[in-house]
């Protein structure tokens, strides 16, 4: 049976290969296609769905964009990044002191406290955790393989303290009932949501700036590309890999303080958010931050309008199969076209 | 050499004393303590199957699995869907339900014959899934491989959850049948079943050891220190890559399916990340990836180390006890990174020798009548 298996694989990667230019063609064609008859759709008939999903996308976009400046500069896939941003919300619950509310909001100024407070602390672990794990490992020239390995280790580990400090059950920034408010076009959205929107596009417009209106944003653009290249022109490429963590550990502490805000707290829940946040940054082309933006928003959308959409046979209409919509797009972007919608070859 | 004997011995002996001395401390019976022992050698033999499985994957071959999780559930449920009686009742659903345990009339053999069928039928099932997901990702770099096999993982076990007709959504299978259950008292078929996880274990363990010393293994091991060479020396590396994760993951579902007839009873949420795929991560990692010896070592120390945990926690203080379950969490984490920080290649290491055939050229002179192409030819 092996072999025969084994025949059938190989006969499809021949086929892959002879025609591997129409196929990444009509593939792409075919995915935009289906993205925006999605889009559509979504504005049509599922309107409320579609602005959850602009929500959760632009939540998981934060984390992307961390798992893909991560791997563009250090080119290992950091499995860890989920719990980082569960992390990030324990640390922002901790530093959280109450002290009223703005405006309609269901938080105060101790909110923002608390996300600065997260930002400063998951920037300085991460670079802490890479200092003591990764960079050893990077130095005895281990492979990127052996990197992912050792961040399940550091996910098992963040998840464990979480549960050692804020116990298994699921905890809420501010308990409560906050009400939806009726907007244009038959959307309800909280106060709360817009914030949440307003805070990821804030914080993506920072890193864009920082990308590519600052010199370490070109840096860490150069090295990305070509690291031993960077290298020889003279970049401190310990300088970028530093702030490379810096950023990736900030924005995934935003992620996990805005995902704890439209969602609850969960100790647990980091190995699961590996799934969105890589088909995500994958779709968009791992190492592409554009792609990420992107690639997050999308699969945030699918995943929400995919459960609204009223069909009696799965994943339609059951929220249990979000994930499956996320699975979903990752194996359709490795078929078609592995390096992503904006990656390149 | 001697200092790696001696940490595998240090950490052996100190799992082995303490789980035997506080084991039989707190059992108030002779028997009791036997049976305990029975049953923590049980589980450490199933386990052993999962990280020869994983082994067969990464340490031989280089493949990044993080979803051990999906191949152990596929087993678990195809050999619990094969063996069992259909549903009788309405408010039981699943599919399947072929009867292989007591369906067989002559052909039944206490039900050993349905265990056998159904392992098999859990490796094909294993396999297949395996199969399915490594062809969009395989052939691509190893961290595409690992997120496609977390999302078959929970996507797996969501349609467990969510099918209410498929295997009994969260209220899972009970009553899975076990081989050879009429031959004794109910309390005392753990030693029946202490029997039956070793024979497969090591079943398992002399095929793997065998392939691994083969032309076939040393290809494995080729791809893993150097694909684009073994490629350009005319090996079929997607080929042999499919084979590799396929039979890890057949091994990884007949260890579900030995599971499954051990606890009798699965529900999906018996499938966690972290018992399902971490913990067997850092067995192989302990143990020593690319080394048989080693995974089952690694079993032993790692489940040994969590069961010791477990007896210790009655004795702690209170502070301590209700939070001993995420301490042990932390250090298996630890262990993880620590490994690969300190000791690269885990207690035991891999071996050296990698044919079946290395070492005779000594005792004969005469190369082997039939085997011209023995050890180096293939490497």
């Amino acid at each position: 049976m092996v072999r025969s298996l084994t025949r059938t694989a190989g006969l499809i990667g021949r086929a892959r290969r002879e025609y591997a230019g129409q196929v990444e063609k009509a593939g792409t064609v075919g995915l935009w296609l289906l993205i925006g008859l999605l889009v559509v759709y979504g504005i049509v008939d599922a309107r409320q769905y579609l602005v959850t999903g602009i929500i959760v996308g632009s939540i998981i976009s934060l984390g992307a964009l961390g798992i893909t400046l991560i791997f563009g500069i250090l080119k290992f896939a950091h499995f860890a990044h989920g719990d980082l941003m569960m992390f990030g919300a324990y640390v922002a619950l901790g530093a959280f002191v109450g002290g009223g509310s703005i405006g309609p909001l269901s938080f105060g100024w101790g909110m923002i406290f608390a996300i600065l407070v997260s930002m400063a602390a998951l920037g300085a672990g991460s670079v802490l955790i890479d200092r003591v794990v990764y960079r050893p490992l990077r130095q005895r020239r281990s492979g990127t393989v052996v990197l992912a390995i050792a961040s399940l280790g550091v996910a098992i580990v963040l998840r464990a303290i979480m549960l050692l400090w804020w116990g298994p059950d699921q905890q809420l920034y501010v308990a409560g009932i906050h009400p939806a408010r009726d907007f244009p076009f038959d959307i309800k959205l909280k106060p709360d949501q817009i914030f949440i929107v307003a805070t990821a596009f804030f914080l993506m417009a920072l890193v864009y700036l920082l990308l590519f209106r600052t010199k370490m944003g070109k840096a860490m653009r150069a090295m990305s590309d070509n690291a031993d290249l960077a290298r020889v022109t003279g970049i401190d490429t310990d300088q970028v890999v530093m702030w490379t963590w810096i950023i990736g550990g900030a924005l995934a502490a935003v992620a996990g303080v805005l995902l704890g805000i439209q969602s609850n707290l969960k100790a647990d829940l980091g190995f699961t958010l590996l799934l969105p946040l890589f088909a995500g940054a994958i779709l968009g082309g791992l190492g592409s931050p554009q792609g990420a933006l992107v690639g997050a928003m999308i699969v945030g959308i699918s995943q929400e309008v995919f459960v609204g959409i009223d069909l009696p046979f799965p994943p339609f209409g059951a929220p249990g199969y979000k994930p499956a919509v996320a699975f979903g797009i990752l194996i359709l972007i490795l078929l078609v076209r592995p390096r992503g919608l904006f990656g390149k070859t | 050499m001697a200092r790696d004997r001696l940490l595998t011995l240090l950490a052996v002996s100190i799992i082995t004393v303490g789980i035997v001395g506080i084991s039989a401390n707190d059992s108030e019976t002779f028997g009791g303590f036997i049976s305990f022992l029975t049953v923590f050698v049980t589980t450490v033999a199933i386990f052993a199957v999962f990280a020869l499985g994983l082994n067969v994957q990464w340490g031989y071959t280089g493949i990044f699995n993080f979803g051990v999780v999906a191949f152990f559930m596929v087993g678990a449920y195809t050999s619990a869907l094969v063996t069992k009686a259909p549903s009788s009742s309405e408010f039981v659903r699943y599919v399947g339900g072929l009867d292989l345990a007591e369906g067989l009339g002559p052909l039944n053999l206490e039900g050993l014959t349905g265990f056998v069928l159904g392992a098999l039928a859990a490796a094909v099932a294993s396999g297949v899934v395996a199969f399915l997901i490594a062809i969009p990702a395989l052939r691509l770099r190893e961290d595409y491989l690992a997120i496609a096999t977390i999302g078959i993982a929970e996507v797996l076990r969501r349609i467990a959850i969510e099918e209410e007709g498929l295997v009994n959504g969260t209220r899972g299978l009970t009553g899975i049948p076990r081989p050879l259950h009429d031959l004794v008292s109910p309390p005392d078929y753990k030693y029946i079943y202490f029997g039956i996880a070793i024979v497969v274990l090591v079943i398992i363990f002399v095929a793997i050891e065998r392939a691994a010393r083969s032309p076939w293994g040393r290809v494995l091991k080729a791809i893993r220190e150097d694909e684009l060479a073994t490629a350009a020396s005319g090996k079929n590396i997607l080929a042999f890559r499919m084979q590799a994760f396929v039979l890890g993951a057949m091994i990884m579902g007949v260890g579900g399916a030995v599971y499954a007839a051990n606890q009798g009873s699965i529900v999906p949420d018996t499938f966690s990340h972290f018992f399902g795929t971490f913990i067997i991560w850092a067995m192989l990692m302990v143990g020593g990836s690319g080394s048989n010896r080693g995974a089952i070592l690694g079993a032993y120390v790692v489940w040994g180390f969590w069961t010791l945990t477990g007896l210790i926690q009655p004795h702690l203080p209170t502070a301590l006890e209700a939070r001993t379950s995420y301490i042990r969490d932390l250090l298996i984490g630890l262990l993880i990174v620590v490994v690969l920080l300190l000791r690269p290649h885990g207690l035991m290491g891999e071996e050296r020798r990698v044919s079946l055939f290395a070492g005779q050229e000594d005792k004969q002179k005469e190369p082997l009548a039939g085997a011209p192409a023995t050890g180096s030819a293939e490497d």
